[in-house]
């Protein structure tokens, strides 16, 4: 059972009418690793994750997790079974302080408010944000708001973090901070998968790379392996520099 | 936020004081007053029970009314019919009302906003016009209370107002307390997670579809407790005067004006637009000049137009403002 596979993603595909945003995309995220899926614009990325978190109903193919077969479950139970995802927009609860986004996170595993206040300031503390939690969400800069996002996250004590373009639009600064804080994550032993197009992250934090392009997976193997193949380079490491230039 | 704060000491003396106010000052007042007090308890009450829904889950209700006439109707209906106690009647209407806050709710699960707002008004009136046909429950002509002699078992008092107030004060607490309650638990922070977005709330781990019927079934419950008071109290009910919009309406204005999303807003609301409404009322209505009416609208206007937050939330800006 140890060296099962935390996560293995069996032939998901995914339509939006004639669209084929996923197409049998197989892969597998073992304990303890930082996988990262790239991808141009429109890959199928983002899809894929509220394909594994339950946020779209699977057209075919399977997620198993844990030995669970989680397909298109709803996503409150994937998130109780250790599931936990980010949205690309930063997505925050308004009206209420910083502590209070991360208690409500926190009340996934425990009922009672003391607790899960006790919870959210040890989990404040560890991203850093301890300051700032009796600030309303959105007096944040961007970068604290994805610290903030990650901070709820933790709150739910998730087996797997999956994170959608936590690093994008931030200064060099907030980038070393941000992944110092997801190797501190990795630490605390949650396995970690990302969605990014920062590729200094993605070169640095990744034990494994898988690549996406039009719906589905192009390749597979370590950050160097990834970077030195022909097919990515033009599907999307090219074209990212012409991104950059815009 | 009011009601996230532990009380201190201080807010125990305030609310006790206030409490002691409102049991004391009733003895003194001519009746027409005590009844002023006793429906602007009973609005408060509806205020309090629509803002664990509207206020704390984004549940816009507009349909309140179905909940407090239903409370209204299963008490007289079991009392007529079956003898039953008002008391046990309050119970089942209490419980009628949650179980259909339940059955409509659940094929709703989806409507935010202004479309959960527009069901909600089109339930209510399917309730008004199948209760205005329904020949079991008297349909147009409505029920009429049967006299008892007066007690509390009975639930019926003709020598005075006072022991109407103090149940209404009573069940006001009651609400206040279960409000309370949500707005501190586990509950309330995922009734405010759903408000924010039902995605995000996902994420969070809320079971979305299920707190939002606890939402709905706890508002239904307090509403229809209001219902059964109600129809006490007046002793005659029909649909048109427990079932019909602008008592919605009229639920949905002393909260959002009192301070949506506070423990003590909807009872703040109330108590500035009912006496007004009242007073008005019996000071100008008679002249036929629709005066009462225009002070009652140019009011909500003002606070809507400069204080969009509510009076309540405007106290406490004040408050943080002087800190």
């Amino acid at each position: 059972m140890t060296d099962a596979p935390l996560l293995d993603v069996q032939g998901v595909s995914k339509y939006f009418g004639g669209l084929r945003a996923n197409e049998e995309i197989s892969f597998q995220v073992n304990r303890g690793e930082i996988i990262s899926i790239i991808g141009p614009n429109g890959a199928g990325k983002s899809t894929l994750f509220s394909c594994v978190t339950g946020f779209h109903r699977v057209d075919k193919g399977r997620v198993i997790f844990k030995g669970h077969d989680i397909t298109s479950r709803k996503p409150h139970a994937i998130a109780r079974l250790g599931i936990v995802r980010t949205f690309q927009i930063v997505q925050v609860i308004s009206d209420m302080t910083v502590l209070e986004n991360v208690m409500t996170g926190g009340f996934l595993r425990h009922n009672r408010v003391v607790d899960v206040r006790r919870k959210a300031e040890e989990i404040l503390a560890f991203t850093g944000l301890i300051e700032k939690g009796s600030y309303n969400a959105l007096e944040l800069t961007i970068s604290d708001k994805k610290r903030l996002e990650v901070s709820m996250a933790l709150a739910m004590d998730p087996e797997l973090l999956m994170l959608d373009e936590s690093m994008a639009g931030l200064t060099p600064v907030e980038l070393r901070q941000i992944i110092e804080l997801i190797r501190k994550v990795r630490a605390s032993s949650v396995t970690v998968v990302v969605v990014e197009h920062v590729m200094e992250a993605v070169m640095e934090l990744s034990d494994r790379v898988i690549v996406l392009n039009s719906g589905r997976k192009v390749m597979e193997g370590t950050p160097e392996e990834v970077v030195a193949n022909p097919e990515v380079k033009r599907a999307y490491l090219g074209e990212r520099y012409g991104a950059v230039s815009q | 936020m009011v009601g996230v704060r532990d009380i201190t000491a201080k807010q125990m003396t305030a609310g006790g004081a206030v409490l002691a106010l409102l049991i004391v000052l009733p003895l003194f007042c001519s009746p027409f007053a005590q009844h002023v007090m006793i429906l602007t308890c009973l609005i408060a009450m509806c205020g309090v029970a629509w803002n664990v829904m509207g206020g704390y889950a984004g549940m816009f209700s507009f349909g309140q009314a179905a909940f407090f006439g239903i409370g209204a109707y299963t008490s007289s209906y079991l009392l007529l019919t079956f003898d039953v106690s008002p008391w046990i009647g309050l119970v089942a209407g209490g419980v009628i009302s949650s179980l259909l806050a339940a059955a409509i709710g659940y094929p709703c699960s989806n409507l935010r906003g202004h479309y959960f707002a527009i069901a909600s008004i089109a339930f209510a009136e399917i309730v008004r016009i199948v209760f205005t046909n329904w020949q079991m429950v008297g349909a147009a002509e409505g029920l009429t209370i049967p006299m008892l002699k007066e007690s509390l078992a009975h639930f019926m008092f003709h020598s005075s107002k006072l022991p109407y107030y103090f149940i209404i004060l009573a069940f006001l607490l009651l609400a206040l307390a279960v409000c309370r309650w949500v707005s501190t638990s586990k509950m309330g922070y995922y009734f405010r997670a759903i408000k924010e977005g039902h995605e995000i709330a996902q994420v969070l781990g809320v079971d979305v579809v299920r707190y939002r019927l606890y939402a709905i079934m706890i508002s239904a419950f307090l509403t229809s407790m209001a219902g059964t008071f109600y129809a006490q109290y007046i002793l005659y009910i029909d649909p048109d005067s427990v079932m019909v919009l602008p008592i919605s309406v009229q639920i949905v204005l002393v909260a959002m004006l009192g301070g949506a999303n506070t423990v003590l807003g909807p009872v703040i609301g109330a108590a500035i637009l009912v006496p007004l409404s009242e007073y008005s009322r019996a000071w100008l209505g008679y002249k036929g000049t629709g005066m009462d009416m225009i002070i009652y609208g140019t009011l909500i206007t003002l606070i809507s137009m400069y204080q969009p937050n509510g009076v309540w939330g405007a106290i406490t800006n004040l408050k943080r403002g002087s800190k």
